[in-house]
């Protein structure tokens, strides 16, 4: 159980977290998500004790550890640049830990070796133990990264943008591993993302920050389906806005996705209050569905849309109605 | 432009030529030239007469005093300059930039400013020479001075190669290290250092050159004493201006061998210092 409790901290005069609040139960999964600046890897940093807080506490199972180095804190990291010793070989690298301990607590020569053997099968390196980081790719540098920080049995394992740094192939299969050890392990892990896509896939939970502030958590779902804010809505999916008064739905901007809008047939009954002009500007395919880019006759904003599959799709240069199926307002 | 499959960023093979040309006769004539006469003149006389020069008692004492002086400065400013450039790269504290210039002092300075410098502090007539007469200490027109001198003159090279590396390696691997529960003595011995060797071994060759080489600021502040106080630089000058031309070409070849040895070494270390460099920047990028 880790619990924050209104965690703050200023680089200088710039305010990198506002009172940050936080609970994370054992064994979750939670993914801190924000563009770059939103203080997401000052607040792993700050838990994992590479960084102290201004003000605020950081209790680990109901203790506070504010002031405990990394090192007590029974923690793992992993980096985003892997951070591996590049003089060391592969087994060395994930035996690292073992073999800094103090006398009295550390194992037998033989048996650190046996162990890192078996976190390499853990991450299926088997048998790259003698080789050097720089021979292996980066995908997987990260597993050995992986490995080593779960040498130590940490009480809770935090990645710093773990898959920032790889091609699009090796990041999946990645977080596959990922999710995989966490489950097995019955690990408690906290991840740092700036990819939407990567923190809805992975996570139990999703912290979405901005500014400094956390801005909602919840579940993937609860996130995406309903944002609590117009900030999560636009960094999580994406988002119109279309002028809610067109709709008779009051007042400022409806937040709607683009498979969330509705294309009505030109011949439909005219009921001007419902349904919006959009001059279609391109089309291109974009997965299952077509995938529409316009204007809104009203006010020239770009708007998005989705066909739906088996729909006939509007041409560039044609001018279409649309209605929002689903939409979402955040009075001010 | 000539040739007609050369790239847009190629020279023509006329322009290339002229360019070799002039880069070959100016390190001729500028450096390859000099080094060649050293020799030339030191053996010119002979091989016996070369061997009486470098073997005389004020020679050899020179030659003692010059290895005595770079074992002191070398190994005392290999610590400072990884403690500097340590203190510079991984931790941010009040003055820090403060620190940085002041590294770049001694290569600011001219050397003979930086001899007055000590002889103004610890001369007869300077801020701490009386309580130095006093307590019967000697430090100016001493060895305790030229080794200070050198000291200072040769501290800047160890830190001015580690701090950018250090600097592009950034803190990630010590803060993994810390994070898997090494203490600092374990993360720098067991991390930074190993990272840092090949630029720190490079550091101390040229700061090694250096020590063993320098005029101006030993100058200022060893007076001279032959037999006592005369490092092989200031022996060479004066068997110069005693018109003994043998026995100062013969000296100062020893001191151009040495610094043909640091090249050599130095070019070694590069091509492995690449090598092993290329692997780690494989790494990062």
């Amino acid at each position: 159980m880790i619990e924050l409790a209104n965690i703050t901290k200023r680089f200088g005069n710039y305010p990198a977290l506002h009172g940050i609040d936080l609970s994370i139960r054992p064994g979750e999964f939670i993914a801190l998500l924000g563009p770059s600046g939103s203080g997401k890897t000052t607040l792993l940093r700050i838990i994992a004790g590479l960084e102290y807080q201004d003000s605020g506490e950081v209790r680990l199972d109901g203790e506070d550890v504010s002031s405990r180095k990394v090192a007590e804190r029974g923690v793992g990291f992993v980096f985003q640049h892997y951070a591996l010793f590049r003089h060391m070989t592969v087994a060395n690298n994930v035996a690292f830990g073992l073999t800094v301990r103090r006398a009295k607590n550390r194992l037998a020569h033989r048996d650190i070796r046996a162990r890192a053997d078996e976190l390499l099968r853990l991450v299926q390196l088997d048998g790259l133990g003698d080789r050097y980081p720089a021979q292996l790719s980066g995908g997987q540098r990260q597993r050995v990264a992986l490995a080593r920080a779960l040498a130590v049995e940490p009480k809770l394992l935090l990645l710093d943008e773990p898959f920032g740094a790889l091609d699009a192939q090796v990041r999946k299969d990645l977080r596959r591993a990922l999710r995989d050890l966490h489950g097995q392990m019955g690990l408690t892990s906290v991840f740092v993302t700036h990819d939407q896509e990567e923190a809805l896939e992975l996570a139990d939970r999703v912290v979405v920050m901005n500014q400094g502030r956390i801005e909602q958590i919840g579940t993937p779902d609860e996130i995406y389906t309903a944002p609590a804010t117009p900030f999560v809505s636009h960094f999580v999916g994406e988002t119109n806005l279309l002028p809610a008064a067109l709709f008779g739905r009051g007042d400022g901007d409806l937040h709607v996705r683009p498979h969330e809008i509705a294309i009505v047939a030109n011949d439909a009954p005219a009921d001007g209050s419902t349904r919006a002009e959009v001059h279609v500007a391109n089309r291109f395919r974009k997965g299952p569905q077509w995938r529409i880019e316009g204007r809104l006759a009203i006010n020239g904003r770009l708007i998005e849309i989705d066909c739906e599959p088996g729909q006939a799709v509007p041409a560039p240069g044609e001018t279409i109605l649309i209605r929002p199926a689903t939409a979402r307002n955040f009075p001010a | 432009m000539s040739g007609s499959a050369t790239s847009a960023t190629s020279e023509s093979r006329v322009a290339r030529a002229i360019l070799i040309t002039l880069a070959l006769l100016f390190l001729t004539l500028f450096l390859a030239l000099p080094l060649v006469t050293v020799f030339v003149e030191a053996l010119q006389a002979g091989i016996g007469p070369f061997r009486d020069a470098i073997s005389t008692p004020d020679a050899l004492s020179a030659i003692k005093l010059t290895l005595l002086v770079a074992a002191i400065s070398v190994p005392l400013n290999m610590v400072f300059g990884v403690t500097a450039s340590w203190a510079i790269t991984k931790f941010s504290f009040p003055g820090k930039s403060l620190l940085t210039t002041l590294i770049d002092l001694p290569f600011s300075v001219s050397p003979v400013v930086s001899g007055l410098i000590f002889v103004l502090l610890f001369g007869a007539q300077g801020l701490l020479g009386p309580w130095l007469a006093d307590h019967d200490l000697k430090i100016i027109f001493a060895v305790p001075g030229i080794v200070l001198a050198t000291v200072f003159i040769t501290f800047p090279f160890v830190a001015r190669e580690l701090i950018p590396l250090m600097q592009e390696q950034g803190k990630d691997d010590e803060e993994a290290a810390i994070s898997l529960g090494a203490n600092g003595w374990q993360t720098f011995w067991h991390v930074t250092l190993p990272n840092i060797r090949w630029g720190l071994l490079y550091g101390v060759l040229l700061c090694n050159a250096r020590a063993m080489g320098e005029f101006g600021a030993v100058s200022v502040v060893s007076g001279h004493i032959r037999g006592e106080t005369n490092t092989l630089p200031l022996h060479v000058e004066i068997l110069y201006n005693e018109y003994d031309y043998v026995g100062a070409f013969a000296v100062a070849s020893l001191l151009a061998g040495l610094a043909l040895v640091t090249l050599v070494a130095k070019t070694l270390l590069e091509w492995r210092f690449l090598d092993s460099g290329n692997l780690t920047r494989g790494a990062k990028h």
